[in-house]
Formats: structure tokens, sequence, C-alpha cells
């Protein structure tokens, strides 16, 4: 039951990923890319990171693709050109990239062998908040302030100052 | 009980991780490469919440969180600068915007 959930979920992140690469319009590499967090919030479930699936749920798919949404639909985005330059790119891309895959899934593979199984024992938000609270206590309060900071500095760059 | 081998999770988080190198290198939309960053954090918190659930402590998803609270930060930012890079250059593919080249 966990394998076929997760090989149905894998899979639709995949697709959903290559058309978030694929696609010429940013509207809808957008729309793509909230499939892609929507079955990875699937997966952490399985993984049995509940706080963590619903965190995925309300923050990336739903504010900062809103947010992402939102930007496309203020500048108007309209589909990419291709260039010379990312012609360039493609030439010396696709080695650089399938050698990265190719040394990523080597490393995964060895470090982590068949026959070890993924079991979820840890991970609910009861576990998450206490380690949250106690031990991370300063990185968390720390990370409140950085967002804090993000937020001012959103508002002044784009403040437009009256003539 | 069936489970899932903890390196069909990795494998699953390098492919998404080099799609989304792929967005990065061959897209020319600003946003879209903004996006393709996005894609690549998710697939490494992937990883860190695979091997914290292997592991059994709580702790890979701690820092899955604060990759998550520190994206949505970037993400504030980010896009504010794109949207004053629009609002002064008028476009947003990458090979126009090369003022510093000369």
């Amino acid at each position: 039951m966990a394998i076929a959930i997760f090989l149905i979920f894998a899979a639709l992140a995949v697709f959903c990923g290559l058309n978030v690469v694929l696609r010429r319009h940013p509207i809808a590499s957008a729309l793509w890319l909230i499939g892609v967090m929507v079955s990875l919030a699937v997966l952490y479930g399985l993984l049995g990171a509940h706080f963590l699936a619903a965190a995925q749920v309300i923050v990336y798919a739903g504010a900062i693709m809103v947010l992402f949404v939102m930007v496309i639909m203020l500048v108007n985005a309209a589909p990419e050109r291709r260039s010379a330059a990312s012609r360039m790119a493609q030439a010396l891309g696709f080695p650089v990239l399938a050698g990265l895959l190719a040394a990523l899934g080597y490393v995964a593979w060895r470090a982590a062998p068949r026959a070890v199984v993924v079991t979820a024992r840890k991970g609910t938000a009861h576990d998450v908040g206490s380690a949250l609270f106690t031990t991370y206590l300063l990185p968390f309060e720390i990370v409140s302030l950085l967002v804090l900071i993000a937020i001012l500095g959103a508002v002044v760059l784009t403040y437009k100052e009256k003539h | 009980m069936d489970a899932v081998p903890l390196s069909w999770y990795l494998l699953l988080s390098a492919v998404l991780f080099a799609l989304g190198a792929a967005g990065f290198m061959f897209r020319r939309n600003l946003i879209t490469v903004f996006m393709s960053i996005e894609l690549m954090l998710n697939a490494v918190n992937l990883t860190f919440i695979a091997l914290a659930s292997r592991l059994g402590q709580v702790d890979g998803q701690v820092f899955a969180f604060f990759v998550m609270v520190v994206a949505a930060a970037e993400a504030a930012v980010g896009l504010a600068i794109i949207l004053v890079v629009f609002r002064n250059r008028g476009t947003l593919q990458v090979d126009e915007l090369d003022s510093l080249k000369n």
C-alpha cells in the first residue's frame, strides 16, 4: 500500500516538475509547481511528518505560490522567447546535468541500499513542536526576526515615492 | 506492512533537484528561474524528511521547517526585486538584463 502511494505521487511529482521546466508561459509553470508541492506533501505524510505535510500545503502551495501568481499577474508576463545564449546553455548544460544526476543517484544508491526501509516513528506536530520550542528555540526566534526583516525589505523595495 | 526503501526517496529527490537545476540553467524568464530555485529547495526538503524519518529523529524535520521559512522570506524579497527590475527595465528576459556587462 505504502509503495503504491509512493509510486503514484512520485510519478506525479516528476511529471509536474517536468512541466514546470518545459512550459513556456510562467503562469503554467507556477500552476504545475503547485502540483509538485502537493504531491510532496502527500509523501511527507507517508513518511509520518504530518506537521510538515500541513505546512507544505499552507506555506508553499498556499502563501508562496499565491505570491508568485500575484507577481506574474502584476508584471503581465508573456511566454518567454528563446535566444542564442540559451542554445549555448543547452549545449553545455545537458552534460553537466547528466553528470549531476548520475552523481546524486550514485550517492543515494550507495548510501542507502535497497534493504533499508523508511519507518515513521516520530514527526507528529507534538514532536516537532517540542523540539522547536526547546532545543531549537534560539534559531526559531532568529528566523522570526528574519521573516520580519524580509517583510520590511519587500515593502521598502517596492515602495513608490510620490513626486 | 510494506515499506518504501529509503533510496527511492533519495532518488526522487535527486531527480527533482536535477529538474530544478535544468530550469535554472535553461529558462530565460526571471520568474521561472526563481521557481526552479523553489523546486530545488523542495527536493532538499524531501531528503531531510526522508532521512529524519529513517533515523527516527525529529531534527531533520526541524531543519526542513527552517528551510521552508527561509524560502518564504526569500520569495518575498526576491519577488519584490523582480517587480522593481520590471518597473525599471520593462522586461524579465534574463539575457536582456545585462547592464552590468558593459
